[in-house]
């Protein structure tokens, strides 16, 4: 297998998942509460995305990934202390706002120009890889808004599996409904894969390979192009934990037979 | 004055699917409320005269087609090209559709395509006052937000289970197909087929009138300090033939199998419901050795009715999020559930 690829990921930051979030009314909009203070981490699905761009320039030599990432440049830098530890990568930064309450096409607009700006990138061979929802927005929609603009209309989303053949072509696999993937094929390279869950567990922490990001992780940071997402014609109303509780009858001392009785009345009610 | 497009694709039966119907319910519902707009559809697939014909009684004024063995396929290229197409005859201000895999894929950039703006995962939509707002969740279904939007086109996505589907009457619609120039360049992908599990190891249906979750508990070590997986399997396995229920998954029990432990194999990160997973809209919920706490529990938000069985009174689940909880083994209840549903048959 001769192919090889320039992919481009598009990742950003969101609140560790584990943490209790808060909407707050800000000056520029909806916010969360203390999001300053928030610890972040690398969006899960753009993770997964990330790791398969990477596995896939380990197996085809001459391939190249770069990570794009848009966030306050505070931020990134924390998150990249521990991601460019992962896998091999050059980082592309763009100061603005990770909230999930901005605008997905003005979000997208500048992710399409910091990678259209990328010097000596090849769209004959360009892949760009993300997750197909993030963890803040989830809007499933900013990647697909970056393949139009950067002209690539062989697009996939929900991939689980790319296998790329001795001709250079693709094979995908796509989440659809019911449990199932779509199976397609695509002659090759410009292509744009909104990444789920690939099949790949988070690679281990190497100091080696951090050392070596570092080296491009920092400058890339400092040169980080500040970005205003204004939100144009956007206007929230309202944005709200939901409110629903509910009165939770909690059944103890009861046999196990009384229970499933009880279950199956109530599965066939 | 609003332009209301309505887009579906038909199944391979031929047949619109809930979550279409579910589509124009809500566009009919804005038509409604949006003195002189006006509702069309547009279809798009191989064959698209018996969908139009399934709800030939809806209030559209208009039914628009691209048919061909083209679009029998779902593509980007080729549904962008189409859908493109049939906005600009239709002169549509607002595009509303299923929030289906296949009109995921393509909405959004073909929003972008003609200088609009696309909302997805839109779980409601409403007027007042004359302006049209939607709501829909943020941070993985933690919390809602209402908004509005001044551009236009407006792509507004459906998430299926989240309207009731329309009930329109058939009869004969009369469609008016729109050609739409296919080239080499859009046809640089192909679809090959669907892999899915056999018909009786699927374990994800999204029409069952149950969803079962299964936690982490059900690998861990009992009350005879073993673990009994095997038993586990079988159980969980036993319950879904019997009751036909969804299988869901919390990500703890998901990525031990991921980790390749040879534990419940037949649970895949498509199991997985909540932070990093699905959010599955059915009408009933039975949580099983799941410890419920949030964030874990979002993937219950749009549940009905929630039981739950767990053998710690103080977890999640007791604090208001499900309707009744069994402090009890899940092992000895379900084990006996599946005796009671042998009995009586199936569900």
């Amino acid at each position: 297998m001769n192919s090889t690829f320039q992919i481009v990921v598009c990742g950003s930051i969101v609140p560790d998942p584990l943490q209790t979030l808060e909407p707050a009314a800000s000056a520029a909009g909806p916010a969360l509460k203390n999001e300053m203070m928030l610890p972040a981490v690398l969006d899960p699905w753009a993770g997964h995305a990330l790791f398969e761009a990477a596995n896939l320039a380990k197996s085809l030599p001459g391939t190249k990934v770069w990570l794009v990432s848009l966030g306050p440049k505070a931020k990134l830098q924390q998150v990249m202390m521990t991601v460019a530890q992962k896998v091999p990568f050059e980082l592309v930064a763009i100061d603005g706002s990770a909230s999930g309450f901005t605008d997905a096409t003005e979000t997208a607009i500048a992710l399409a120009e910091a990678i259209a700006t990328i010097p000596g990138l090849d769209k004959t061979k360009l892949l760009v890889f993300g997750g197909w929802e993030s963890a803040s927005r989830g809007a499933g929609a900013t990647l697909q808004i970056v393949g139009e603009r950067l002209g690539i209309v062989d697009q996939f989303q929900g991939v689980d599996q790319l296998t790329v053949n001795a001709d250079g072509s693709l094979e995908i696999l796509e989440r659809i409904e019911g449990g199932k993937h779509q199976i397609s094929k695509c002659a090759g390279a410009p292509a744009l894969l909104g990444w789920a869950t690939g099949n790949l567990p988070e690679p281990k922490n190497n100091p080696q390979v951090g050392m070596i990001n570092m080296r491009t992780v920092m400058p890339a940071l400092q040169k980080a192009k500040p970005v205003k997402l204004a939100g144009e014609g956007l206007s929230f109303a309202s944005v709200a934990l939901p409110k629903q509780l509910r009165e939770t009858k909690i059944v103890k001392d009861q046999s196990a037979d009384a229970i499933a009785k009880e279950i199956v009345e109530w599965i066939r009610k | 004055m609003e332009t209301i497009l309505v887009l579906a694709h038909p199944e391979t039966d031929g047949t619109l699917a809930k979550p279409a119907r579910e589509a124009l319910h809500a566009a009919a519902a804005l038509h409604k409320s949006l003195a002189g707009s006006n509702l069309v559809v547009g279809l798009i697939g191989e064959n698209v005269q018996p969908a139009a014909n399934s709800i030939a009684a809806s209030p559209a004024t208009k039914y628009f087609g691209v048919t061909g063995t083209d679009f029998s396929q779902s593509r980007y290229a080729t549904d962008a090209a189409a859908v493109e197409a049939i906005f600009q005859t239709a002169q549509a201000t607002l595009v509303v559709a299923p929030a289906t895999s296949r009109w995921a894929r393509v909405l959004p950039g073909v929003a972008q395509r003609l200088g609009g703006r696309a909302d997805t995962h839109v779980t409601g939509v409403a007027v007042t006052d004359g302006k049209i707002s939607i709501s829909r969740w943020y941070y993985r279904q933690r919390m809602e937000g209402a908004l509005t939007r001044t551009q236009r086109p407006w792509f507004i996505g459906i998430d299926p289970g989240s309207h009731t589907p329309c009930d329109c009457g058939a009869g004969t619609a009369a469609v008016q197909m729109v050609p739409v120039a296919i080239s080499d360049s859009h046809r640089r992908t192909t679809v090959a087929g669907l892999r899915e599990p056999k018909a009786d190891a699927q374990t994800i249906r999204p029409d069952a009138q149950l969803l079962f979750v299964t936690g982490a508990g059900w690998t861990k070590k009992q009350t005879d300090g073993q673990t009994h997986v095997p038993e586990a399997e079988k159980l969980i396995l036993g319950f879904l033939k019997k009751s036909r229920a969804s299988l869901g998954s919390s990500k703890s029990l998901v990525d031990l199998s991921g980790e390749g432990q040879t534990v419940l194999p037949f649970l895949s990160h498509l199991n997985q419901i909540g932070q990093t997973g699905a959010t599955p809209r059915h009408a009933k919920g039975l949580s099983t050795c799941c410890h419920g706490e949030e964030p874990h529990t979002v993937g219950w938000r749009f549940i009905g009715e929630r039981r739950a069985i767990s053998l710690d009174p103080a977890c999640g689940w007791a604090r208001g999020k499900t309707d009744i909880l069994y402090v009890a083994d899940a092992f000895a209840v379900i084990s006996k559930v599946n005796e009671l549903l042998s009995e009586g048959g199936n569900t």
